[in-house]
């Protein structure tokens, strides 16, 4: 895939991700879909294939999952002209992503933390709670649902609706269900 | 000092703190490093448990105070621990060190994956994970979905507001600001007047 992005794409997906991190109540992968809808549907900027990619590098890989957002901006760079522009793609979608949130965090905190018991603060920080998990949710079934074209692809969401559950309800290592998943694509059953 | 009943009894272990900013980086970057698929249950483990920077009680409230901002949870903490000790330095240097080090070990997976995309198994691996990655994903909300059986709105609303949330997000793929304001205000205002005074 090749692209080719302007100074004002450039900033216009800094800007995006920049409002995505005021909107990352509990989470940066709670704005996974809409990064999905942005990058993917709208501007062509990615492939469902690196979008997907992204997120399960990122989840693989040891430290904060927000770091798939790193790895969407390193794809779109590459697609718009190689490793360099990628880098430079990491340095946008990251500070984009991190500027506002932890501003906002920084500033906040000690004031938050003095006032804890506030009626607004706590109706905010419980009101969100069906919204947070709902968005959680939706995020796997998207990342799950992205490549079925067809009845026949039914083997990604199976797996996906399998781990789901025996995470819920088991307290197996996740290193463990991300290696059985990674075998079963090797040996091409998924 | 004076001495009052919140003192510490005797018996409890000494309360430590990062000697210095590079302690503060090299602890933060050991702490992700060994975070796969969620860092939180490491960071509560080695910083409450093992060094005893924080009680476990400061460790709940400052950990409320990250989920309610936006941004990813754990690196809202560590920002949080970071200025705790060391101010804006503190909560930069926290930031750095977890951050740095895995960026760059998630850019060399993703160097690693580009030489071998072409070969149908890596590709299949990464489809198998990213598999296994949508259902972790899943699985936490569903795991949080218990919090809700002592929510102040009553269950079945939260369950309807959350119904609406999916739906809006998964099946119609509403963007997100439009579906976080509307159904976000309702809840947090329907919340408010539950709460007591």
């Amino acid at each position: 895939m090749s692209i080719t992005l302007q100074w004002s794409d450039w900033l216009a997906m800094f800007g995006h991700f920049m409002v995505l991190s005021l909107l990352s109540v509990g989470g940066a992968i709670t704005t996974a879909p809409d990064m999905h809808r942005y990058l993917v549907d709208r501007q062509f900027w990615l492939t469902d294939t690196q979008f997907n990619a992204s997120v399960a590098i990122a989840q693989a890989a040891p430290g904060p999952n927000v770091l798939f957002v790193a790895l969407m901006g390193w794809h779109v760079g590459l697609n718009a002209g190689g490793p360099l522009v990628g880098l430079f793609g990491v340095l946008v979608t990251m500070l984009g992503i991190m500027l506002p949130s932890t501003t906002l965090t920084y500033l906040a905190a000690s004031w938050g933390h003095r006032n804890r018991n506030l009626r607004w603060v706590r109706a905010f920080k419980q009101g969100m709670a069906p919204i947070v998990i709902a968005l959680l949710i939706a995020t796997g079934w998207i990342l799950a649902s992205a490549n079925v074209k067809s009845l026949q692809d039914w083997r990604v969401p199976l797996l996906a609706a399998v781990t789901a559950a025996i995470v819920w309800r088991t307290r197996l290592h996740l290193l463990w269900l991300l290696g059985t998943g990674a075998l079963l694509g090797w040996f091409g059953w998924i | 000092m004076t001495p009052s009943p919140d003192v510490p009894a005797a018996e409890d272990p000494p309360r430590s703190q990062p000697r210095s900013l590079t302690d503060l980086f090299v602890s933060f970057t050991l702490l992700a490093l060994q975070g796969f698929g969620g860092v939180l249950a490491v960071v509560q483990r080695e910083l409450v448990e093992k060094k005893r920077w924080m009680t476990r009680e400061e460790f709940v409230e400052e950990w409320a105070v990250a989920q309610i901002m936006p941004g990813p949870n754990v690196v809202n903490l560590s920002l949080m621990i970071g200025h705790r000790y060391f101010g804006l330095r503190g909560a930069m240097v926290a930031l750095a060190g977890m951050l740095t080090v895995p960026l760059l070990v998630v850019l060399l997976l993703a160097l690693v994956y580009a030489q071998f995309a072409g070969h149908p198994g890596v590709a299949g691996a990464l489809r198998g994970m990213g598999a296994v990655a949508a259902g972790l994903i899943a699985a936490t909300g569903m795991k949080l979905m218990g919090a809700l059986k002592m929510h102040p709105l009553g269950l079945p609303l939260c369950i309807a507001l959350a119904l609406l949330c999916f739906t809006g997000i998964a099946l119609l793929r509403l963007p997100l600001v439009y579906v976080l304001l509307g159904l976000g205000v309702t809840a947090c205002t329907l919340t408010y007047k539950k709460l007591d005074r």
